[in-house]
C-alpha cells in the first residue's frame, strides 16, 4: 500500500499522535475518582439498604446523593468498559468473536449509564411511578 | 511454540530466554493477587450493572424497587453483594498498589509480598465489617 511513500512518511503516519495512551490514562483517571466515589458508594449503600421505597426514593432525590451516584455509576461503567476490554483483547483471539465482544461490552457499558442516569435524574427531579 | 529453522549465525527461538507460559509457574503470592484483580475487575464489572439496574428499580416505582430488594436481600442475592464488596475492597486496595506501580514505587520483590499480603488482609478485614455492619442492623443494634 502507498509504495512510494519514504519510510519517514510512513512512520509519520503511523506513528504517535499522542493519543496512543489514551487508554492507560482514562483508566488512571477514573480509578482515582472512584477511590473516593466508591467508599462513598459502600457508605450509602449500607445506608439505603434499611430504607425502604419512600426513603430510598428521598435519598435519591437530594442532589447531595444524586449526582454523586451518576458520576459513581458513569465512572464505573467506563472503568469497567476499560478493563474488560484488554480481558477480552487477552483471552479471545479469534478477530470476529473479539470484536463482537467488546462491541457488546461497549454497548453493556453505554447502556448501563444511559439507564441509570435517565432513572436518576426521572427520581431527582420528582417523578414516581412510569 | 514451534523451533525457528535456524539461519546460521542467528539465535534459534529455542535458545532465546522466554517467558513460560502462565500455567508454568508455580502459583505464588504476587501472582494470586494479580489474578485475583483480575478476576475482582470483571465482578465488578457486574456489580455496576447491578447498581444501574437499582437506579432503574426505583425509577420504576415502589412495585419494581421492593421486587429488586427483595431479589437482593434474598440469600443468593446477600451472597452476590457480599462478592462484590470484597471485589471493591480488594480492587480498591490493589489498584492503589497499582497506582503506586505507575508512580514507580513497590517494585522490590518483598515490598511487593507486603504490599500483596496488605491487600488481601484490608479485603478480607473490610469484607467482614461490612458484613457485621448489615448482619447487625438486620438484628436492629445499630
Amino acid at each position: 500500500m502507498a509504495g512510494y511513500r519514504t519510510p519517514l512518511g510512513r512512520v509519520r503516519g503511523l506513528g504517535s499522535a499522542k493519543h496512543g495512551v489514551g487508554h492507560f490514562i482514562g483508566q488512571r483517571v477514573s480509578a482515582v475518582a472512584l477511590i473516593v466515589l466508591v467508599l462513598w458508594g459502600v457508605y450509602s449503600a449500607l445506608g439505603l439498604a434499611q430504607m425502604d421505597y419512600a426513603g430510598a426514593q428521598a435519598w435519591a432525590r437530594s442532589p447531595w446523593h444524586a449526582i454523586p451516584i451518576a458520576f459513581l455509576l458513569c465512572a464505573a461503567l467506563y472503568h469497567g468498559q476499560l478493563g474488560m476490554r484488554v480481558v477480552i483483547e487477552d483471552y479471545i483471539h479469534k478477530p470476529m468473536t473479539k470484536n463482537a465482544l467488546l462491541i457488546l461490552s461497549l454497548f453493556a457499558c453505554w447502556l448501563g449509564a444511559a439507564i441509570g442516569v435517565f432513572s436518576i435524574l426521572k427520581v431527582a427531579f420528582g417523578g414516581g411511578a412510569y | 511454540m514451534s523451533e525457528a529453522k535456524g539461519d546460521a549465525g542467528r539465535p534459534r527461538a529455542a535458545d532465546r530466554p522466554l517467558s513460560p507460559h502462565l500455567l508454568n509457574w508455580r502459583p505464588h503470592l504476587t501472582m494470586t493477587v494479580s489474578i485475583l484483580h483480575r478476576f475482582t475487575g470483571m465482578a465488578l464489572y457486574a456489580g455496576a450493572l447491578i447498581v444501574a439496574g437499582w437506579t432503574a428499580a426505583l425509577a420504576g416505582g415502589a412495585e419494581s424497587y421492593d421486587t429488586y430488594r427483595g431479589l437482593l436481600g434474598s440469600p443468593l442475592g446477600r451472597l452476590v453483594l457480599l462478592g462484590v464488596a470484597f471485589s471493591i475492597f480488594y480492587h480498591l486496595a490493589g489498584g492503589l498498589r497499582h497506582l503506586a506501580w505507575d508512580l514507580g514505587y513497590g517494585f522490590e520483590k518483598r515490598t511487593a509480598d507486603t504490599t500483596a499480603t496488605a491487600v488481601v488482609a484490608f479485603a478480607v478485614t473490610a469484607t467482614i465489617a461490612v458484613g457485621a455492619i448489615v448482619f447487625f442492623a438486620g438484628l436492629g443494634l445499630l
